[in-house]
């Protein structure tokens, strides 16, 4: 009160239009004196952003100084031994089983979404059926999805530990993703666009695949982006659906090792720890890419709309 | 071209009815293959049994869940003050600049995969722990607090994401109003508009709750995994997602179902913390 009274006498003295809700830092700290209370709650509240800050650079930055050095050329041998326990088999491997899992999940989200936005009508009761699903999956930790890819993919679809059952068991797991931000990306999409295309004479096929879709097209890739990250850092669901061998697998019905399994391996054995800091490195610079790639997008989005 | 709308109308169906197969799938092959070993070993027994010896055919998983409630309840202890203060100063106080570099950083926490946490907590909170509390608590650093820690860290941008967007979306004349009644910043701030985003925060809350519950890799390499009644907070514990990573790869018949009906127990437990975030979502936007 006494702060808008100070800054009003203020553009009254001098005589120029002064807006009134400005507060300069003279005026905050006398109002700080007035009300310590106030100030030991503005201290709080930015501790705790420094220490969400600090633990997230901390982490960052100990795992790069303490695995940059040991990259080294050894661990990228086509060969994987346990001398030098190279992760390129891993890594191939986690590019085959992304790549696999996205060709099963990314039609079957992206025709679900289509199915929600454009075609169900008001009160559907399977799209309120979905919608409740979908947060379940959504919500279901991955070691459960690892035991049911256990039981049903490897055993009764006697997938056997392979990269196929890998793959079907995260395409499960993100398929929630991949459903909501397509959902999103088309709800955003303008109606003025549809009744354009219908007005032109397109049927609702064309108009969805030829207008709706290439417009929402940024969106759905963002969305398909933190799909491919929740993938590369998966671990709980893999290790007893895709195995653990740690080779370059010449089937799908093979056994794979990710390089997060790979990664986990290397910390239990607690015999290469320099290498798993390493391997650590290397999965933390695909997170750190993908956050930028789907950040990209995103904003490409956005840029759109406006 | 009427056909092929129509087949297409179909095929769009089919794909939305994927999600509902899924769940409809994970429920029955769980419980088909949980539910026979929980009845085998006794209801009771398995979930309030005391002792785990899969060697002696006793199977009581009462350790893990205590264990799984003890280091979850330590992780919202960490994390809630920090995350939510966190999304209030992100929200509320953070200047535009500093925002476009903080708002990046925390979703990459999210991003940063489970065993990298896990592998960071064995090798700097664990040997931190263990220096700090050995002598007057004992253990070896693999403890519920450790846990309990590393946790209450992975679920900061659950929290913090879950409580911004509430916060934001409090109607901007809310704090004004305060304002203009002569409260200060931080009092208009923590007494009105947090207030108001009140069921929002709650759910974000109970999302971390879920995955503090349901997180694997990195518990099992910070917790010490003893299958036995939690002694103390500076002691072991092995958590119900654990149990079954661990054991799985050599259990055979009733061990392994009894390991599903684990999974069965931890299913259960995050059904109905999904139904408890879903009711206090639904709140929000009413």
């Amino acid at each position: 009160m006494e702060n808008v009274k100070a800054a009003m006498e203020n553009a009254g003295s001098a005589g120029k239009a002064e807006a009134i809700n400005y507060q300069s830092v003279k005026q905050k700290f006398q109002s700080y004196l007035k009300h310590p209370g106030s100030f030991a709650v503005y201290i709080l509240t930015s501790l705790a952003a420094l220490i969400t800050v600090l633990v997230l650079g901390f982490i960052i930055v100990y795992i790069l100084v303490k695995g940059v050095p040991h990259l080294t050329p050894d661990l990228f041998a086509w060969e994987y031994n346990s001398e030098n326990v190279s992760m390129l088999p891993s890594i191939i491997n986690t590019l085959l089983l992304t790549a696999l899992a996205l060709v099963i999940v990314v039609p079957i989200g992206i025709f679900s979404a289509i199915y929600m936005v454009e075609y169900a009508k008001k009160g559907n009761k399977i799209v309120s059926i979905v919608r409740v699903t979908a947060e379940t999956l959504s919500g279901i930790p991955s070691i459960v999805y690892g035991l049911f890819g256990m039981i049903f993919f490897v055993g009764v679809c006697n997938f056997g530990n392979s990269l196929l059952a890998g793959a079907l068991t995260v395409a499960i797991m993100v398929l929630p993703t991949v459903m909501r931000t397509t959902e999103e990306a088309l709800l955003s999409v303008p109606n003025s666009y549809r009744e354009g295309s219908f007005g032109l004479g397109a049927g609702k096929l064309r108009t969805v695949f030829k207008v709706v879709l290439p417009s929402a097209v940024p969106g759905i890739l963002s969305g398909i982006i933190l799909a491919t990250g929740r993938i590369v850092g998966e671990t709980a669901a893999l290790i007893y659906t895709a195995g653990t061998v740690a080779k370059v697998p010449e089937s799908v019905f093979d056994s794979t090792r990710t390089l997060a399994v790979h990664m986990y391996n290397l910390s239990k054995e607690g015999l290469n720890t320099n290498q798993a800091y390493a391997t650590a490195v290397v999965l933390l610079i695909v997170v750190i890419l993908i956050n930028m790639l789907s950040n990209f997008a995103a904003r490409k989005l956005s840029a759109k709309q406006k | 071209m009427k056909v092929k709308e129509k087949v297409m109308e179909y095929v769009f169906l089919l794909c939305a009815c994927v999600s509902i197969l899924a769940v409809a799938l994970i429920c029955i092959f769980l419980f088909a293959n949980g539910l026979p070993a929980m009845k085998e070993i006794g209801v009771f027994d398995f979930l309030l049994g005391k002792r785990w010896k899969p060697g002696n055919d006793i199977y009581g998983i009462f350790p893990m869940i205590l264990g799984s409630i003890y280091v979850t309840a330590g992780a919202i202890i960490v994390g809630v003050p920090i995350g939510l203060l966190t999304a209030v100063y992100l929200a509320k106080f953070c200047p535009a600049g500093l925002y476009k570099i903080i708002k990046p950083g925390i979703d990459l926490l999210a991003g940063i995969p489970s065993v990298v946490y896990g592998f960071f907590g064995l090798c700097v909170i664990v040997p931190a722990v263990r220096t700090l509390f050995k002598d007057t608590f004992g253990g070896n650093g693999q403890s519920i607090f450790t846990a309990s820690v590393l946790l209450g860290i992975m679920i900061l941008p659950t929290i913090i994401g879950i409580a911004e967007s509430a916060i934001r979306a409090v109607p901007e004349r809310y704090y004004q109003g305060a304002l203009a009644l002569g409260a200060t910043h931080e009092r208009a701030v923590f007494l009105t508009v947090v207030p108001a985003a009140k069921s929002g925060i709650m759910a974000g809350i109970v999302l971390g709750i879920g995955r503090a519950i349901g997180e694997t890799m990195a518990v099992i390499m910070v917790a010490g995994n003893q299958a036995r009644m939690p002694k103390g907070i500076f002691q072991g514990i092995r958590t119900l997602t654990a149990n079954i990573v661990i054991e799985m790869g050599y259990a055979t018949d009733l061990h392994r179902e009894a390991l599903i009906a684990t999974g069965v127990v931890l299913f259960v437990f995050i059904l109905i913390i999904n139904t408890l975030f879903s009711i206090l979502k639904r709140k929000e936007v009413h």
